[in-house]
């Protein structure tokens, strides 16, 4: 099983949901997240005070699918999450060695 | 366990003897100094309305009038307004979001705590019979002597002197309440309250009855001061400044963000402000009728300039406008108008407005060149726009405006600017001074500070184990 972790820009969470539940993946964990990478930050004011905020938010989109879906799952973020700009943000693909599900007990690919 | 309750028990010891030993001077100045004879003063808050009575006959004694009665209670009820909700929204909004509660309830409880001082002895030592000049006697403690039913002739002849006594206990409240944007975020709740009531009684009675009261010096000099510039925004502004040098910048100041959590809760905040100093201003004619509207219009007129003023100034010199300098610039405009409104024309009320907007506003940049953290810019805005405000009267007052006033510099009499200036001297040394003192007293026996830990944890917790707001 295979964890895909992808940070997105906020605005594009819509559309990465649709195209991810249309391939076959029918649960996901959303959290807002703070971060940067290349992308520029910008400034705010408060009466003399000035503040360089260099942390963007963002949102963070968290899958748990059987190996032979990661590939699709992959190539959906590309496709959907991309602007074209810089900011655009990251996918992480780990390996998970055990998944559960609370309510029934069953594991592995049963979970998902 | 034991140096707590040593401390309490030091500082409860010190309070009451404090209280014991002030009653025993007024007591001792009663039977020492001999009753002061009223000169005839300017009028600040109680002008007479002009008109002169038949050459034969005697004037009548005063008589309650249901309007002006009906005006300066709704006008009570409206400055009322200013501190809670106006002040405590304005000043938590700009606050981070874990001190929210702790800095609107520290205007919500000078409310209370000023209600009741004023009531108890703040009124009698402000208002009552004078003692040398400087303070008011206790002959008015608990309001003995003070109706319900019939005017005071000396301050309102045409309301009961009770209504006049809580439209001025409102005015107490809100002087203390401003000072807290100094110590925002950092300051012990206890001493806080210790502060503010040691602040009242020996900073802003003396104050009001130099300013106000009959007999007190700086009325007697000439010096004009409508509604408040100088007992209430240089008091509160000068006293601030004193508060954040002595207490110290916040933990991170410079470093870690420190923005407004929730600027639409300040607007709020200042457009009641807006809304309440109609009674703080208009109200100080303590009639209802030419003068009372005169100062509501000069009110409006100075405050949207002073809007505009910083609005215009904050996006010349940075580069955009910002809501919260619109809104600062309101302040700004109806503190400096404060002490003219009952004296100057609307004309003159727009050089007010602008003068507040632009002087504020450069008074809150070059804040970050000297280094201290006055966290709300109390002193940039209520010491500097009051400054302003009290020597702009001296300026622009004329008597076609109010005939019980004086005429100002341009209106062909400069010596009234140099009795303003003085007047601003008396305000600036009692305050800072007083407030330098007080502030030490109380560092030296409980501490004025929270620790490291409560002040990164945040006041709502650590002062009041409450959360402003609950995650779902």
């Amino acid at each position: 099983m295979k964890k895909v972790e992808a940070i997105i820009k906020p605005f594009k969470l819509e559309d990465v949901k649709d195209a991810l539940t249309e391939i076959g993946v029918f649960g996901m964990t959303v959290t807002e997240v703070r971060g940067f990478g290349r992308q520029k930050g910008h400034k705010e004011a408060y009466r003399g005070t000035e503040y360089t905020v260099e942390f963007l938010p963002k949102t963070k989109i968290e899958v748990v699918v059987p190996d032979n879906l990661a590939e699709r799952v992959v190539e959906t973020l590309l496709r959907t999450a991309k602007t074209g700009s810089i900011g655009d943000g990251k996918i992480f693909v780990t390996n998970l060695s055990e998944v559960i599900r609370i309510r029934t007990g069953e594991t592995g690919d049963r979970a998902l | 366990m034991k140096t707590i309750l040593r401390q309490r028990v030091i500082v409860s010891l010190l309070m009451v003897s404090g209280i014991v030993a002030w009653m025993i001077l007024g007591v001792v100045a009663n039977g020492v100094m001999a009753q002061t004879t009223t000169e005839a003063p300017p009028a600040t808050s109680a002008p007479a309305p002009g008109g002169t009575p038949p050459a034969a006959a005697p004037a009548p004694p005063p008589k309650i009038d249901t309007g002006d009665t009906a005006w300066v209670l709704t006008s009570s009820a409206l400055v009322l307004a200013m501190t809670a909700p106006g002040l405590a929204l304005f000043y938590g909004g700009m606050v981070r979001e874990k001190n929210t509660l702790g800095t609107i309830m520290q205007s919500f409880i000078i409310l209370c705590l000023i209600s009741v001082q004023w009531v108890l002895w703040g009124y009698s030592l402000a208002f009552g019979p004078d003692k040398g000049h400087i303070i008011g006697g206790l002959e008015w403690v608990g309001l003995a002597g003070v109706a319900m039913d019939q005017p005071n002739a000396d301050y309102a002849a045409t309301i009961p002197h009770q209504a006049y006594m809580i439209f001025q206990a409102m005015f107490a409240v809100i002087t203390v309440a401003l000072i807290t944007g100094a110590f925002a975020e950092r300051m012990k709740f206890s001493s806080f309250l210790v502060f503010s009531l040691l602040w009242a009684t020996f900073i802003y009675d003396p104050l009001a009855h130099w300013v106000w009261g009959v007999g007190g010096w700086v009325r007697n000099l000439g010096a004009l001061d409508f509604a408040g510039g100088t007992v209430v925004h240089i008091s509160s502004g000068v006293s601030a400044l004193a508060c954040a040098l002595v207490m110290g910048r916040r933990r991170g100041y410079g470093k870690e963000h420190m923005a407004p959590h929730n600027l639409p809760m300040t607007v709020l905040g200042a457009s009641m402000l807006w809304f309440g100093w109609f009674g703080f201003n208009a109200g100080s004619a303590v009639t209802a009728g030419a003068l009372a509207t005169s100062a509501f219009v000069v009110t409006n007129t100075a405050t949207a300039t002073a809007a505009l003023a910083w609005m215009v100034g904050e996006w010349l010199y940075r580069g955009k406008p910002t809501v919260l300098g619109a809104a600062s610039g309101a302040v700004a405009g109806l503190v400096a108008i404060t002490p003219a409104s009952g004296f100057v024309g609307p004309l003159s009320s727009i050089v007010v407005g602008a003068g507040a907007g632009f002087f504020c506003y450069g008074a809150v940049l070059v804040k970050s060149r000297f280094g201290y953290d006055d966290s709300l810019d109390a002193f940039g805005v209520h010491g500097i726009g009051g400054t302003w405000g009290a020597l702009a009267t001296g300026l622009f007052a004329s008597k076609a405006i109010n005939s019980a006033g004086a005429d100002g510099f341009f209106f062909g009499n400069p010596g009234q600017l140099w009795i303003q200036f003085v007047a601003v001297l008396a305000a600036w040394a009692l305050a800072f001074v007083g407030t330098f003192i007080i502030l030490k007293v109380i560092d030296w026996t409980m501490g004025l500070r929270v620790t490291d830990e409560d002040e990164q944890l945040g006041l709502d917790l650590s002062q009041h184990e409450e959360r402003a707001y609950s995650k779902g």
